[in-house]
């Protein structure tokens, strides 16, 4: 299969000369197209960082991140915004909806930045609407929303424009745990469709719907586990074990 | 002192973001420094007695517009401080969580309403010291005067004044802050930072109604201040448009808040490309909040746009009317045969021997004070002036009385018309320099040059009214009034003279004489001279028996008319940079404290891959939309405005109105341009991504 992802002995150093904190150290792995992986660790094991980095909102100290054919750490300037809106799709645990835009406004910004025409731009929320159910919310302003319903319009936000990654930052973090298991749900239609979603969590039953979990202490791997053939259930077994072989500053997240 | 220091932290913090609250507040303390500083110069200057008396009227009438200005200022600076309070909600918060008494915070916002009190006023005065000596050599320029040694001059009045002023503002300011800070409760300032924004919509139908209604209500306005004109008789029947038109700017931001969105929603294309969907939502929460905000911003701005219009207009007019209208050195008047009409002149406080001894041409009255002013002249001419009972506006205006007498009744209908001798006339026109005329044995004609007044008499000379004079029947020769003056002066106040021909007039009705010359001299100091002297004839016993000549010369109305236009161009000037900065000062103080908000939403906008260029269009787009609104509005405001300020002010011309509008425009470019700039510069401070 086709890489999508390739993270090449990256590091990233944070402070000055003299306290320096090494938040990822020499960390390197791959994500396939159409693949749905997770991201774990605990709190300061350097997951969000390596999520920044990957989405170029922070940049490597040393390695390279090539999504398709691209390096991304060599872009500059508009050329990173230019790969962010076209090549990646964003879900934030705090959504980060437009308070002033409707659903649909705030779903049709993602496209109109990128000079879609109206007339596309309408058929394709129409589309991704009904994939995620959220035909009935499109007019209301993120106030009127649950909190599920605000992430399920995040994440149509984040594939109305057919990129070739989703990165996820906690997606479940803020929402009751009916409205994670339907995310969730979604997330993995959304994988059976073809998308590759790349998630950082530090919860093990958000983790158990992705494909492959990677762990990641102390800014290193730790462990890699893959789903195969296993229920869910089983898979969430898995990882628990995994969690406790990892120590105790992850049970507190169970 | 721990307060203290922290006071001072938050100020240091802070200015960066708010400098444009700071810069307003020192250039108010500069401009209320330096126009109650203007004299300060002066007691430099070689001034005549009368232009000093002149400066001293604009001073008081200055500090008067000072307590003024000072009201606006101090609802500014209220105003800001107000909102800027809100900005701190969530440090308050903090501040009273650690356990912070309410009385501590109300003194940390003491010492900073200090701090920033003593720096603005101590760089203000500062500025405003630098700025009056440039403001000096201005009104010196002005006034004429030469300078006779430029001296560095720091008006300590003004100083103590401008502390004053501003001390007292800054106190009501502290108390406000006191009030307010007393009155908060800790879970509202928790939470405020993180409100959630509710989008109201309005009902389209019922904006659209309103926006309709308040448009014709101001069509309305407009139309009874300009094609009305002249039914509004009364100081008061003006309130009525202004209520009207105050009324209307507010329903039709309310209106429009409602259907900009609405509009531009449905034209899909424009509205879904790129971030124009996100500038227009950001630009209709904003006016929701502010249509109060910016129907008062709007109307400063249309009361800027006319005053400093009509002001410069006035100065450029009468400058520009002083050449034609005072074409000559003097002219000197006296009163003839006043016995005739003994009643009439002792009500205007003439004695009994004045009256008595009124038969002499001013040239005889002259001599009789053993004064030869005719020797100080290189040239001069003698006319005369008659009038008649039988022949007043009742009579011109003929079978047209009874319609003009219902629609104006406040003209003197009842005063003599003055009438010239047709060869007298023309005298006085070769030695002014402007038209002469003809006429048959059975014409006559109106000179006159008061617009409003000439529209008058045109309804009756349209109809062709003949009067009759002295047994003479006479027709007019046009169907309008010529123009032509005979009194000097600086504005076009000629009401109307009647001219006839020679042979009509019975000498017994003369009823003024006037001698007109040019001096010998062209000497500023000599002329000074000359007429200082016969202002003295006052003083001499005979001045109680003999009427002297009553002189209007253009000195006199020189000094009159640049004391005149320097006061209007400064109460214009004043007012009008202070309008400007205030309503400029509020625009972009709101644009910058919403600026946190906005700072989440542009970071939101980065993260799914925005171009910066894309964000910095939306942001100076919103902006924009945010200065100009209201500009746009008052620009239209001033149109009609303005049009009524030419009627009010047709008697000082208004052919100087173009380039005085170009200079209004240059004004407001400058300095409302400058806030927008400003305020576009600092949002983009505070939204930029700082790794």
């Amino acid at each position: 299969m086709e890489n999508i992802l390739e993270v090449q002995k990256i590091e990233k150093y944070y402070g000055s000369r003299s306290s320096l904190t090494k938040a990822i150290d020499n960390l390197s792995f791959e994500v396939e197209k159409g693949e749905f992986v997770a991201i774990m660790g605990a709190s300061g094991s350097g997951k969000t960082t390596l999520l920044n980095c990957i989405s170029t909102i922070d940049k490597v100290t040393s390695g390279h991140i090539l999504v398709g054919d691209v390096d991304i750490t060599k872009l500059k300037g508009n050329e990173l915004n230019k790969f962010r809106r076209e090549e990646l799709g964003f879900i934030f645990q705090d959504f980060n909806l437009l308070d002033t835009l409707t659903a649909y406004e705030n779903i049709a910004l993602a496209l109109s930045i990128q000079n879609v025409s109206q007339s596309s731009i309408e058929k394709k929320i129409k589309k991704v609407a009904e994939e995620l159910d959220i035909k009935d919310v499109l007019n209301k302003y993120p106030y009127q929303m649950s909190g599920g319903q605000k992430q399920r319009v995040a994440s149509a936000r984040a594939i109305v424009t057919d990129p070739k990654l989703i990165l996820a930052d906690e997606p479940t973090g803020a929402l009751d745990s009916k409205s994670a298991k339907m995310l969730l749900e979604k997330f993995n239609y959304l994988d059976e469709l073809g998308a590759t979603i790349l998630m950082v969590t530090h919860d093990a039953f958000t983790a158990s719907y992705a494909r492959r979990v990677i762990f990641i202490k102390d800014g290193k791997m730790f462990k890699e586990i893959r789903k195969g053939e296993a229920t869910r259930k089983e898979f969430f077994d898995k990882i628990i074990d995994v969690v406790t072989l990892l120590g105790g500053d992850l049970n507190d997240a169970l | 002192m721990m307060l203290c220091k922290l006071s001072l932290k938050n100020i240091k913090k802070s200015i960066k973001d708010y400098a444009i609250y700071f810069f307003t507040l020192i250039l108010g303390v500069a401009i209320f420094y330096v126009f109650n500083a203007l004299d300060s110069q002066t007691v430099m200057m070689n001034v005549s007695e009368s232009t000093a008396e002149l400066i001293e009227l604009m001073m008081t009438m200055l500090s008067g517009v000072s307590v003024f200005v000072s009201f606006i200022l101090g609802f500014l600076i209220i105003y800001a401080s107000r909102f800027l309070m809100k900005r701190r909600n969530k440090e308050f918060g903090v501040y009273l969580t650690l356990g912070m008494s309410k009385r501590k915070i109300s003194l940390i916002l003491f010492f900073e309403t200090l701090f920033i009190g003593i720096i603005s006023l101590l760089v203000g005065i500062g500025l405003g010291v630098l700025l009056s000596q440039v403001m000096s050599l201005v009104v010196a320029n002005m006034f004429e005067a030469s300078l006779t040694k430029f001296a560095f001059v720091f008006s300590t009045s003004a100083c103590i004044k401008t502390i004053i002023y501003f001390s007292i503002m800054y106190l009501i300011v502290m108390i406000f802050n006191t009030i307010s800070v007393s009155k908060c409760k800790l879970i509202d300032l928790l939470n405020g930072a993180r409100k959630v924004e509710k989008v109201k919509l309005k009902n389209p139908y019922l904006c659209i109604i309103i926006f309709i209604i308040s448009c014709i209500v101001l069509g309305k306005a407009y139309h009874m201040v300009t094609v009305e004109f002249l039914t509004l008789q009364e100081a008061t029947d003006i309130l009525k448009p202004i209520i009207m038109g105050v009324v209307a700017t507010f329903l039709i931001f309310w209106s429009l808040s409602g259907l900009i969105l609405r509009i531009v929603q449905s034209l899909k294309k424009y509205y879904y490309k790129g971030l124009n969907s996100f500038t227009l939502r950001q630009f209709s929460s904003k006016i929701n909040t502010t249509v109060f905000g910016t129907t008062i911003i709007c109307l400063m701005l249309f009361i800027t746009i006319c005053l400093l219009s009509a002001c410069l207009t006035i100065k450029n007019s009468m400058n520009a009317n002083l050449k034609a209208l005072a074409p000559v050195d003097a002219m000197f008047t006296v009163n003839m045969n006043m016995d005739k009409y003994y009643d009439d002149f002792r009500n205007y406080g003439y004695n009994d021997s004045q009256i008595k001894n009124s038969h002499y041409t001013a040239k005889e009255m002259f001599q009789l004070f053993n004064f030869d002013i005719t020797s100080y002249f290189k040239d001069y001419i003698e006319v005369n002036t008659y009038g008649t009972p039988d022949l007043t506006m009742n009579h011109t205006l003929g079978s047209l009385l009874n319609y003009v007498r219902t629609n104006f009744p406040f003209l003197a209908f009842d005063t003599k018309e003055p009438i010239m001798k047709i060869s007298d006339y023309n005298e006085l026109a070769r030695f002014y320099g402007i038209d002469e005329y003809s006429l048959n044995n059975d014409e006559y004609m109106i000179v006159a040059d008061f617009k409003s007044i000439v529209e008058i008499r045109n309804l009756a000379l349209e109809n062709n009214e003949t009067i009759t004079l002295f047994g003479h029947t006479l027709k007019p020769k046009y169907n309008s009034c010529q123009d032509g003056f005979l009194e000097m002066s600086s504005q076009h106040i000629n009401t109307g003279i009647v001219l006839v021909p020679d042979n009509v007039i019975d000498e017994d009705y003369l009823i003024q004489n006037h001698l007109i010359g040019n001096y010998k001299t062209t000497d500023r100091e000599e002329i000074i001279n000359i007429e200082n002297n016969i202002n003295k004839l006052t003083e001499y016993e005979k001045a109680n028996e003999y009427l002297l000549p009553s002189g209007s010369t253009k000195l006199a109305i020189k000094e009159a008319t640049v004391g005149l236009s320097a006061m209007v161009t400064f109460i214009g000037l004043y007012l009008g940079i202070i309008f400007l900065i205030s309503s400029a000062a509020i625009l972009g103080l709101k644009e910058l404290s919403e600026s946190s908000d906005n700072k989440e939403r542009f970071k939101m906008l980065r993260k799914i891959g925005t171009d910066e260029g894309m964000i910095n269009k939306a942001l100076f787009r919103q902006i924009a939309i945010f200065f100009m609104l209201p500009l746009i509005l008052a620009l239209v405001h001033s149109v009609f405005g303005i049009m009524f300020a030419v009627k009010i002010l047709e008697v000082f011309g208004t052919d100087e109105l173009l380039p005085s509008i170009i200079t209004t425009a240059i004004f407001i470019v400058i300095i409302y341009g400058g806030y927008f700039l400003i305020t576009y510069s600092c949002s983009k401070n505070i939204i930029k991504e700082r790794y």
